[in-house]
C-alpha cells in the first residue's frame, strides 16, 4: 500500500473525515500532493477569514447564521487540507496557517478579494461555491485517498453554499433596481479573478490522478454559472482577466493585511499552545 | 377548558373570566400560552424582558466577533465562530418568543437601534485580549446560566421552552471558556498573566449581571409573583460566587475579591462590595463601549436595508407570479 493510500481510511464509510482523524493518521502525502493540498487549504482558509468579518454585521440575523456556517465549513476544509499537507514536512495546521510568510501561501486571488457590500460577497461566494463543487465532486475520485476523503465531506457542504449564493443572486438581480445594480457591480468586480481558478500549473502534470486538472473544470463551471445568470436575466461580465499568480505565491495587495490580522496573536507567543 | 379568545379583550366578562383562569394557572405553577388571556402588564413586562434578552444576544455577538479574525489557532477560530453563530440563533428564538406576545421583530429591532430598548450592560465592556474570550465564556456565560436555568420554568410557555435550548448551548459555551482559561493557565507566564488580568476585569461586571441588590430591584417582586423570576438577584449572585470560587482553584488563578467566603451560619457565599455607581453609569449609556456597540448595530442594520428590501420585493414578485400562474391554469 502506498503512503498516500495509507490515509485516514480507518474512517468507516459514511462517516465524515475530520481534521483530527487526519492528524492522527500516518498518511504522508507526496511533496506534490502536499503542495496541492496547500492550494485548496489556503483558498478555504483565506475566504473563511474574509467571511468571518460578516458575523455580527450581516443584513439579517439569518444571514449572520448562514455566512457563519459557510465560514465554519471552509475552516473545516482548510484544517483538513493543511493538516494533511503538514504531514509531508512535520508541521501542524497551525504551523502552516500562522507561521508561513505571504509568498508561501498558495491561495488564488479570488479568495483574497475584499468583502465589499453584500452583493460583492455573494458574487464571490457564487463563483467560489460553483468552482469548489465542480472540483470536489471530481476530487472524490482522487488516487490519493486522503484528498478523496476530504473532498467527499466538503462536496456535500459546498452544495449548500452553492444553493445559498445562487438564491441570493436571483433575489438581488430581480429584487429592486438598487439590488440589481449592486449585483451587476459585484459580479463585475469578481470576474477578473475567475480565470486563475482554471489555470493548469506544472504541478498538476506531476500529480496525475491525485489532482483534478483545473482547466477541465472550466466547461462545467461555465455551464452551471450561465444557467443561473440566465435565470436572473444577467450577463456573464465581459471584463479582462487579472494576472493571478497565487499558486506560485504571488499575491494581491490584500493578502498581507489578511495575514497580519490572522497571525498577529499566534506570532506574539511563538511556541505557545492555545 | 376553553380559553377566552384573544379578540374579546376589553369585554368586562371576558377579562374577569380570563383573569380568573390566569390566576389559577399561576397558582398551579402551570404555563400561560400565547392564545391565553393575560393581563396587559404581564404581556408588557414579558415583552420587555424577552426582547431585552434577545437584544443582549445580538449585541453580545460583537465583543466576541472582535476576536474571530485573530483567534490564535484554527480550532479556536472555528469554536469561536460557532459560538457567535449560536448567539445569533439565540437572538432568533427569543425574538420569535417575544413575537408571540404581539410585537413584531422589526419593531423590536427599531427600538434597539433607536436606543429605546436595553440590552445587558456587560457587553459595554471592551474585549481586549484573547483571555477575555475565555473569561467571557466562563464568567459571563456562567452568570447567564445561573440566571437562565430557572427561566426554563418561567410561566410563559414560549419563553421557558426557548430557554431550555439556550441553556444547553450556554453550558457548552461556559465549558469552552473555562477550557480556554485552563489552557492559558497551564501555558507560558505571559499566557497566565493574560488569564489573570481577564478574570480581574470581568469578575465584578459579571457579578453585576444579576441586577441590583434585592432592596433596590423595582421589578423583581411582580416578576416573582408571576412565576417568571424564581430566585432573587442576591440569591443567584451568591450561588454564582460559590460556583466560581471553587472553579478558579482548578485554574490555579484567583478572584480579585478578598471578601469571597462561605458563611457557615447563613449557608450562603459572600463577596465584597460592588460598584453600583459604575453599574448605573454603564446602564445609562456611559460605559466604555456603549456608543461603539450601538453604532455597529445601527450600521449593520442600515447597510443591510437594501438587501432586506430586495428580498421582500423578490418574494412579492414570486408570490404574484405563482398566483397568476394558478389563475391561468
Amino acid at each position: 500500500m502506498s503512503e498516500a493510500n495509507a490515509s485516514a481510511t480507518r474512517i468507516t464509510p459514511g462517516n465524515a473525515l475530520r481534521p483530527e482523524d487526519i492528524a492522527a493518521s500516518d498518511a504522508v502525502p507526496s511533496p506534490e500532493a502536499a503542495e496541492y493540498a496547500l492550494w485548496l487549504g489556503d483558498d478555504s482558509l483565506i475566504l473563511a477569514q474574509r467571511l468571518g468579518w460578516w458575523i455580527s454585521r450581516a443584513p439579517e440575523l439569518e444571514e449572520d447564521v448562514a455566512l457563519a456556517n459557510i465560514a465554519l465549513d471552509l475552516i473545516g476544509h482548510a484544517r483538513s487540507f493543511l493538516t494533511y499537507a503538514g504531514h509531508a514536512s512535520g508541521r501542524t495546521e497551525d504551523d502552516l496557517a500562522y507561521f508561513r510568510r505571504e509568498p508561501e501561501f498558495r491561495s488564488a486571488h479570488l479568495f483574497e478579494q475584499p468583502n465589499g457590500d453584500f452583493a460583492r460577497t455573494i458574487a464571490r461566494q457564487f463563483v467560489v461555491s460553483h468552482y469548489q463543487w465542480e472540483l470536489y465532486s471530481r476530487l472524490t475520485h482522487s488516487t490519493d485517498a486522503t484528498l478523496a476523503g476530504i473532498a467527499a465531506k466538503a462536496v456535500k457542504e459546498v452544495d449548500y453554499h452553492r444553493d445559498h449564493s445562487l438564491q441570493w443572486v436571483l433575489r438581488l438581480a430581480q429584487g429592486t433596481e438598487e439590488s440589481r445594480r449592486r449585483m451587476i457591480a459585484g459580479l463585475k468586480l469578481t470576474w477578473p479573478y475567475v480565470e486563475e481558478l482554471f489555470a493548469d500549473e506544472p504541478l498538476i502534470d506531476a500529480l496525475g490522478g491525485a489532482a483534478v486538472r483545473p482547466s477541465s473544470l472550466r466547461e462545467p463551471f461555465d455551464a452551471a454559472v450561465a444557467a443561473v445568470l440566465a435565470e436572473a436575466d444577467l450577463e456573464v461580465p465581459a471584463v479582462p482577466g487579472a494576472t493571478g499568480g497565487g499558486r506560485r505565491g504571488v499575491h494581491s495587495e490584500h493578502l498581507g493585511y489578511i495575514l497580519a490580522e490572522l497571525q498577529v496573536l499566534a506570532r506574539e507567543h511563538p511556541g505557545a499552545s492555545w | 377548558m376553553a380559553a377566552p379568545a384573544a379578540t374579546q379583550y376589553g369585554s368586562p366578562d371576558v377579562d374577569a373570566a380570563g383573569q380568573q383562569l390566569f390566576d389559577e394557572l399561576i397558582i398551579q405553577d402551570s404555563r400561560i400560552e400565547p392564545r391565553d388571556w393575560m393581563p396587559e402588564a404581564y404581556r408588557k413586562s414579558l415583552t420587555r424582558q424577552i426582547s431585552q434578552h434577545a437584544h443582549s444576544e445580538i449585541i453580545g455577538m460583537q465583543p466576541e466577533a472582535n476576536w474571530i479574525t485573530r483567534a490564535p489557532s484554527l480550532k479556536r477560530k472555528a469554536i469561536l465562530m460557532a459560538k457567535v453563530q449560536d448567539e445569533a440563533g439565540h437572538g432568533l428564538y427569543l425574538y420569535s418568543a417575544a413575537e408571540t406576545l404581539g410585537t413584531p421583530r422589526d419593531k423590536m429591532t427599531e427600538d434597539l437601534i433607536a436606543g429605546k430598548a436595553r440590552y445587558s450592560s456587560i457587553f459595554n465592556y471592551p474585549v481586549l485580549t484573547w483571555a477575555d474570550i475565555g473569561a467571557i465564556g466562563w464568567l459571563v456565560d456562567g452568570a447567564a446560566i445561573c440566571n437562565q436555568v430557572p427561566l426554563c420554568r418561567a410561566s410563559y410557555g414560549p419563553y421557558g421552552r426557548a430557554m431550555v435550548r439556550i441553556c444547553k448551548e450556554e453550558s457548552f459555551h461556559q465549558r469552552q471558556g473555562f477550557e480556554i482559561l485552563l489552557e492559558l493557565a497551564n501555558g507560558t507566564q505571559a499566557q497566565r498573566d493574560m488569564a489573570q488580568d481577564a478574570i480581574n476585569r470581568w469578575y465584578a461586571p459579571s457579578l453585576m449581571m444579576f441586577g441590583p441588590p434585592d432592596d433596590d430591584s423595582p421589578n423583581s417582586n411582580q416578576s416573582m409573583a408571576w412565576n417568571i423570576k424564581r430566585f432573587s438577584n442576591d440569591e443567584l449572585r451568591s450561588r454564582f460566587v460559590g460556583m466560581i470560587a471553587e472553579q478558579v482553584k482548578a485554574l490555579g488563578l484567583s478572584l480579585p475579591d478578598p471578601d469571597v467566603r462561605f458563611n457557615e451560619d447563613t449557608g450562603k457565599w459572600e463577596y465584597g462590595p460592588l460598584d453600583w455607581e459604575e453599574f448605573k453609569e454603564v446602564l445609562a449609556g456611559r460605559g466604555p463601549c456603549n456608543a461603539q456597540r450601538m453604532e455597529r448595530r445601527r450600521e449593520a442594520h442600515e447597510d443591510g436595508a437594501w438587501v432586506r428590501e430586495a428580498a421582500a420585493a423578490y418574494a412579492d414578485k414570486q408570490a404574484r407570479g405563482a398566483a397568476s400562474a394558478t389563475e391561468a391554469a
